[in-house]
């Protein structure tokens, strides 16, 4: 499917799906101010760096349309991700060990 | 002579850039990652010079930017380009909107005396110092990624009110679309980390 010619259209977003995305990212913005200011619990930075991934994926999901993707731009995408995260694992095993 | 068009090539080759600048940003977060785990309490004090309150607004203006962007493709797709080019105007007006707030908050902390290498801030701990050069690096290069992004979906705005972008060929709009929204999830990831760590 995915190397079909203009084969997202069969599945296009009506307007009102990427409207309930933008409300659901607006409270998760609400949210994790609100988890910074309010102070109640000392996890704050990852709790409001997991709410960004939550927003990122909402963003990466339904506005990029990663959904009606096919599966190697999904697996490219997991490898960058992954590369990101054995670049920072192998910097770290340099500086907690000095 | 018949248009050659290769759908599936423009948009790998797009999602490759994005690749590209994901690890181009990641570079710096590990930095910010790093130096934060070495001087905790520098970034901590540094953190509650931020203006929340602009960081905040900021973030719901290009929330709802990648909002338009997302529709004006969906409203190409359908056939209405009058309401696809209203909706990528609306888009530049909103980056117009948070360079001009980013531009605010710039300029009232250089009054105050904190920019690279001031002689306020060298008086300051190590943490302090590389919280501020990183705010000004890493907001300094996202904000040139957004006036790009203005200019090219400028661009794209002339292009539909011209034709050439329509209901059959939006590729370049499609594009022009996951550019801003990776824009869009760099700042996601920027507003907490500079505005949320008090």
């Amino acid at each position: 499917m995915e190397y079909g010619e203009r084969s997202e259209q069969a599945h296009d977003i009506g307007y009102r799906t990427y409207f309930y995305v933008w409300i659901a990212l607006m409270v998760l913005l609400a949210l994790t101010i609100y988890i910074a200011v309010s102070g109640f619990t000392g996890y704050r930075v990852p709790i409001n760096l997991f709410i960004a991934s939550l927003k990122a994926a909402l963003v990466l999901f339904f506005f990029m349309h990663l959904r009606q993707e096919g599966n190697f731009i999904k697996w490219m995408l997991f490898l960058t991700v992954m590369a990101l995260m054995a670049i920072i694992m192998l910097t770290y095993t340099d500086t907690w060990y000095r | 002579m018949e248009q050659h068009s290769d759908y599936t090539g423009a948009k790998y080759g797009m999602w490759f850039f994005l690749f590209t600048e994901i690890l181009f940003f990641g570079g710096m977060f590990l930095f910010y990652s790093v130096f934060r785990e070495r001087f905790p309490d520098g970034f901590h004090a540094a953190a509650r010079e931020e203006n929340l309150l602009l960081g905040s607004i900021n973030t719901a203006v290009l929330l709802t930017s990648s909002l338009f962007i997302a529709l004006s493709i969906s409203a190409i797709k359908k056939g209405s380009s009058r309401l696809s080019y209203t909706l990528q105007a609306a888009t530049v007006a909103l980056g117009i909107v948070f360079l001009i707030i980013k531009y605010f908050e710039w300029s009232e902390k250089i009054g105050r005396g904190i920019y690279p290498s001031s002689p306020l801030l060298l008086k300051l701990g190590k943490g302090e110092i590389l919280f501020f050069n990183l705010y000004y690096v890493m907001t300094g290069i996202h904000a040139l990624h957004v006036f790009i992004g203005i200019v090219v979906i400028s661009v794209m705005v002339f292009f539909t009110v011209r034709g050439s972008i329509h209901m059959r060929s939006f590729t370049k709009l499609e594009n022009t679309g996951l550019y801003w929204h990776l824009v869009d999830i760099i700042w996601i990831y920027l507003f907490p980390l500079f505005y949320l760590v008090t």
